[in-house]
């Protein structure tokens, strides 16, 4: 064999490297039927995301289908709801650069729950159509309401009705849900307030 | 005769720290009583757990222990009227929150008399079932009365897979100022253990254990001399502070740790706070409900401080103002201890089941906080916790707003106990960082459970309308089916009765139809778009 | 009536950052007392230099910043890094070496990585480096020590040690009698044994350079107040020394010409109660928990053996903080305590 290689080196070379490849693949191949992680298929972990208002503000109709669009390669920063965490946490797990959130679908806003002034309402069933989780309670001609628990603040109810009696109110912090903020100092925003000074003495 | 015995052993905790204990001047005179205040404000909710619901309506009549709230569930405990008089209004009032929030209360103005309503002792516990011993606590509304003021009758109901072998009474008291555990030994130590004897007879553990710090040798001396021939042992162990906190008293003293998330009833252990086995004692031996409760008043901003007897929903103020408080701008009104205490915005809210300490003290006393510097990661916040954690760290996660970082550091695991802060030479306010993380994290947590809920709803709903879409789509196609059937039915009569005319009729009839639809189309596909082409072209 | 609205805990420990560094610098004081009586004033004026430059410095960036420069002034860090430094460089260093290490300290290696508790390399050692590898022939011209030779003129005293640094004050150019540090003589010599070598070189001390070892033992004592002060934890520098020790006791061979020399001559030649006690135990560029402080020390003194004993640069202390300093995040990954109620029940 050592014959062979001193009065052949060329093939002996490619002979060697052939092997090697053929061991190597093996060696890959086995490991890769060996040691298969089965993961949540894409779809599921991106919709997993998603804050799920299915408020439709991505211009999908619903979250899971914006889900499966942003597997299909759309766009991350559709969603409002989710903000910039959640893009942030989008773009960790498609191992992408995060984007500033599309201002074309909505700006990320305090959330929010339907109320409905019942008075107000005709029992037209608009609104029960239109929300997306079944969060309204009522029928026709009968007044509806709210399930504040189940709503997901989506407004998606506010345009159909016909008498305008839909609001949506913000969700008020309650004991239960009250904490001190992060302390304020200035040593919190080391980089903000580095520049917001400079830029105003620049501009004065 | 005293039955002190040797040394038991005992264990460390890591970390802790020493501040100054400030507790001697609220110990000078023995525990008075406060006056009946002209209204009661009492908070439906003044424990961990659900709100009790009012039994009773505007304008009724209360006596003193009438229960006046039930309890709404497991985790809840009822609520009593602190002393006679009228349900002058149920609605949200401010309490003693950090928050300064309101939450529903029942205001009681008194008239003064302080008549007892029924009262239902049980002093034959030990000839009842369990169980009714168990509620009879409960009815008293008895919470735990060291700080958090969870249910104390559901730490008494283990599951039956975890037999409870060690009960541990905790009279630490490990924070400065506070000495109303400490004065509350001292005067009514028999009062104490006939408590614990109702909860040795209802857990059956096999060692009890009362812990206490080597600060107060006198109290240890007191609950020694008052056991006569009980099986207790009163364990005095080094004054460290946050020697006190449950899962920290329970590895001074077992050497064991309550795994994380878990409860010490995991480790067969219940502990339960020595005031509240006086609340108890009065429950079972006297009847009487858990109506006040002994609170210390410190701090230099008082003339006389002391510990007082107080009927839970006194305001604070009402309070305060006997022991001349001077409240200035720039004050502060603790309520609890100095090292986990919270301020309270205002002083008109109500003494709870839980306020074991009001402390006012002068600017100097304790001054406020300077301005933050830069953290030089020196450690010493790492040396001083109690849990082993690298507070530096979830610092600056906490600041970057890293929260799968912070998780990993496990910040849930923080007892927020403060002894970070303390030491930290850079005046860093490091506890709040934690508490505002933690409700982020929870927040975090709550939002993605509703997300999973929403998405649950969501396809169902699609699944309902898909299925009655499809459901729409098969009732059309049967009644086409149908109408072709009975068209088909009809054509067969028609040809069957020979009736020639008719059918020629109708031929006539179909193709000037015909014609007419032709000439529409072909209107219609005049301006060509591509699409009406195609159709066309069909 | 408004009542003040704040976070627990209400009570605080006395003392502040400032007084953190003020207990530091008190340290140093035996080891610069000890350096000025074998030197001369040479130490004296790098210090007070390097300490006016550093709190301009600091000032000025500070200002640039928009920050209050008194009360960053205050926490005494920037002094820290200056003596710190002006320490390590030679006596009667010009003044111009001083000034470019000093702002390369205060203004590269700290302000621009975020200022005080932000930088991930210690600041001094970062200028010494730049120092010692931009000017190779200046910081290594340090002055023989007070009677280590026998007819050896006197040390220099305040006035002359000013005008070696800033030689425009002075109408005669002053020089500084200097030789080679005892690590470089005992890197070089490959054909003594080392007996013979402490015999002949007047370099050497009793057991490790001369006048170094009294140097190195006043450190000793300063670091020695601090660990009683509890300004830091053991860890660090006792896994320095004791790595550094070990090292030496695995290549010495009872003095040989070949020779990695005696513990006792590593731990008490150098740079290296310096390093242990007032360099290794900087908090903002270490390993933040105890067990990884503990590897953290280990790993500089094996470094430090390694560099001394085959690297080419006489003493090694400011090279090997700052690779442990790059490795301190991992070090961190991988040591962080166990949590209460986390695993492993006793």
């Amino acid at each position: 064999m050592i014959e062979f290689a001193t009065a052949y080196p060329f093939w002996a070379a490619v002979i060697a490297l052939l092997v090697m490849c053929g061991l190597f693949g093996g060696l890959l191949g086995f490991a890769s039927v060996k040691f298969k992680v089965e993961g949540n298929p894409i779809v599921d972990q991106i919709n997993d995301i998603l804050p799920q208002t299915q408020c439709g503000q991505c211009s999908y109709p619903g979250c899971k289908p914006y889900a499966e669009a942003i597997a299909d390669g759309e766009a991350i920063n559709k969603c409002p709801p989710g903000g910039e965490a959640g893009i942030q946490a989008l773009a960790d797990l498609l191992d992408m650069e995060p984007i500033p959130l599309d201002a074309e679908h909505g700006t990320e806003e305090i959330r929010t729950v339907a109320y409905i002034r019942e008075d107000e309402c005709i029992g037209c069933t608009k609104c029960i159509q239109a929300c997306p989780v079944d969060a309204i309670l009522g029928a026709a001609k009968l007044m509806h309401t709210v399930i504040a628990d189940e709503c997901t603040g989506c407004d998606l109810c506010v345009e159909p009705c016909p008498v305008d009696c839909i609001d949506m109110l913000p969700i008020e912090i309650d004991l239960k849900h009250w904490a001190w903020d992060l302390p304020a100092t200035a040593e919190a925003n080391l980089i903000a307030t580095d520049r917001n000074p400079r830029v105003n003495g620049e501009a004065a | 005769m005293n039955t002190r015995q040797k040394p038991i052993q005992t264990w460390d905790i890591h970390g802790g720290i020493h501040p100054p204990e400030n507790k001697t001047q609220s110990l000078g005179n023995p525990i008075q009583t406060a006056p009946i205040p002209a209204q009661l404000i009492l908070p439906l909710s003044q424990s961990i757990g659900a709100p009790a619901e009012p039994c009773v309506a505007l304008g009724d009549q209360v006596f003193k222990g009438q229960k006046i709230a039930d309890a709404t569930g497991f985790v809840s405990v009822p609520l009593h009227a602190s002393s006679s008089g009228r349900v002058a209004a149920i609605e949200d009032r401010p309490i003693a929150h950090s928050s300064g929030m309101s939450a529903p209360c029942i205001v009681i103005d008194t008239d003064g008399e302080d008549r007892w309503g029924a009262r239902n002792p049980l002093t034959e516990y030990t000839a009842v079932d369990r169980s009714a011993l168990v509620s009879h606590i409960r009815n008293a509304g008895i919470a735990g009365m060291g700080g958090a003021g969870f249910p104390t009758a559901v730490k008494l109901s283990p599951p039956a897979d975890k037999p409870i072998a060690t009960l541990i009474i905790n009279a630490t008291e490990c924070e400065p100022y506070i000495t109303a555990d400490h004065a509350l030994i001292l005067e009514r130590a028999e009062e104490i253990l006939q408590g614990i004897d109702v909860l040795t007879h209802l857990l059956q553990p096999a060692r009890i254990l009362i812990g206490l710090e080597d600060n107060k040798p006198d109290a240890a001396t007191a609950l020694n001399e008052a056991l006569s021939g009980r099986p207790y042992q009163v364990i005095e162990f080094p004054t460290k502070y946050p020697s006190g906190g449950e899962k920290q008293l329970i590895e001074i003293l077992t050497g064991k740790q309550v795994p994380s998330g878990g409860l010490p009833a995991d480790l067969g252990i219940v502990c339960q706070n020595i005031g509240t086995c006086y609340a108890i004692k009065r429950a079972v031996f006297d009847g009487e409900p858990l109506i006040s409760r002994i609170t210390t008043l410190t701090g230099n901003a008082l003339n006389t401080l002391g510990n007082v007897e107080v009927l839970l929903g006194t305001t604070m103020q009402a309070v305060l103002e006997q022991h001349g408080w001077q409240a200035t701008a720039k004050s502060r009104l603790i309520m609890g201890g100095p090292m986990m205490g919270f301020t309270v915005l205002s002083a008109n809210v109500p003494i709870v089941k839980t306020t074991n300490c009001l402390l006012a003290p002068t600017p100097s006393e304790l001054p406020s906080p300077d301005m933050a510097q830069a953290c030089i990661r020196c450690g010493m916040c790492a040396e001083a916790c109690p849990v082993s954690l690298l507070p530096q760290q979830m610092y600056w996660y906490s600041r970057a707003r890293e929260y799968e970082q912070l998780e990993a550091h496990n910040i849930a695991d923080c007892i927020e106990c403060g002894a970070c802060s303390y030491v930290c030479p850079s005046n860093i306010p490091l506890v709040q960082y934690y508490r505002a993380s933690k409700a982020e994290l929870r927040e975090r947590a709550e939002e993605h459970v509703k997300a999973e809920h929403s998405r649950q709803r969501f396809e169902f709903r699609q699944e309902r309308l898909d299925a009655a879409e499809r459901e729409k789509e098969a009732k059309k196609a049967a009644r086409k089916a149908a109408a072709a059937k009975r068209a088909a039915e009809k054509d067969a009569a028609a040809t069957a009765g020979g009736e020639d005319n008719a059918a020629t009729a109708k031929q006539v009839e179909v193709e000037a139809a015909v014609a007419r639809a032709k000439a529409k189309k072909d209107a219609l596909s005049e301006p060509a778009s591509p699409s009406s082409n195609n159709e066309a072209n069909d | 009536m408004a009542l003040l609205h704040v976070t627990s805990p209400h009570m605080s420990r006395s003392g502040d950052t400032g007084s953190v560094m003020r207990h530091v610098l008190l340290a140093l004081v035996p080891g610069i007392v000890v350096m000025t009586a074998l030197f001369g004033w040479g130490t004296i004026v790098n210090i007070i230099w390097a300490c006016l430059l550093a709190l301009a410095m600091e000032a000025m960036v500070m200002r640039l910043r928009n920050r209050p420069p008194m009360f960053y002034l205050r926490d005494c860090s920037a002094l820290v890094t200056a003596v710190l430094l002006a320490i390590a460089l030679p006596p009667y260093a010009p003044w111009w070496l001083v000034l470019v290490g000093v702002g390369f300290s205060i203004l590269v290696a700290k302000h621009l990585y975020g200022g005080m508790g932000y930088n991930p390399f210690n600041p001094a050692m970062v200028g010494y480096v730049v120092l010692l590898i931009s000017f190779p022939i200046e910081m290594t011209q340090w002055a023989a020590p007070a009677g280590s030779v026998p007819d050896q003129a006197p040390t220099l005293g305040p006035l002359s040690a000013l005008g070696a640094s800033f030689p425009f004050f002075s109408s005669t150019p002053i020089d500084a009698f200097t030789m080679a540090t005892p690590l470089d003589v005992f890197k070089q010599n490959d054909s003594l044994m080392v007996e013979e070598l402490f015999a002949s070189s007047p370099q050497f001390g009793s057991f490790g350079g001369y006048g170094w070892e009294w140097v190195n033992l006043a450190f000793l004592l300063g670091g020695g107040y601090l660990l009683y002060k509890r300004i830091f934890t053991w860890h660090a520098p006792v896994s320095m020394l004791a790595a550094l020790a070990v090292m030496a006791l695995m290549f010495n061979d009872s003095g040989s010409s070949a020779s990695g020399g005696s513990p006792m001559f590593h731990l008490f030649t150098g740079a290296t109660m310096l390093g242990a006690f007032f360099i290794v135990t900087d908090p903002v560029s270490s390993a933040v928990s105890n067990i990884g402080r503990l590897y953290y020390g280990a790993g500089i003194g094996v470094l430090i053996y390694l560099i001394r004993s085959f690297g080419n640069y006489p003493d090694a202390v400011a090279f090997a903080v700052l690779l442990m300093n790059f490795a301190a995040p991992l070090i961190d990954h991988y040591t962080q305590p166990r949590t209460y109620g986390h695993g492993g029940q006793q």
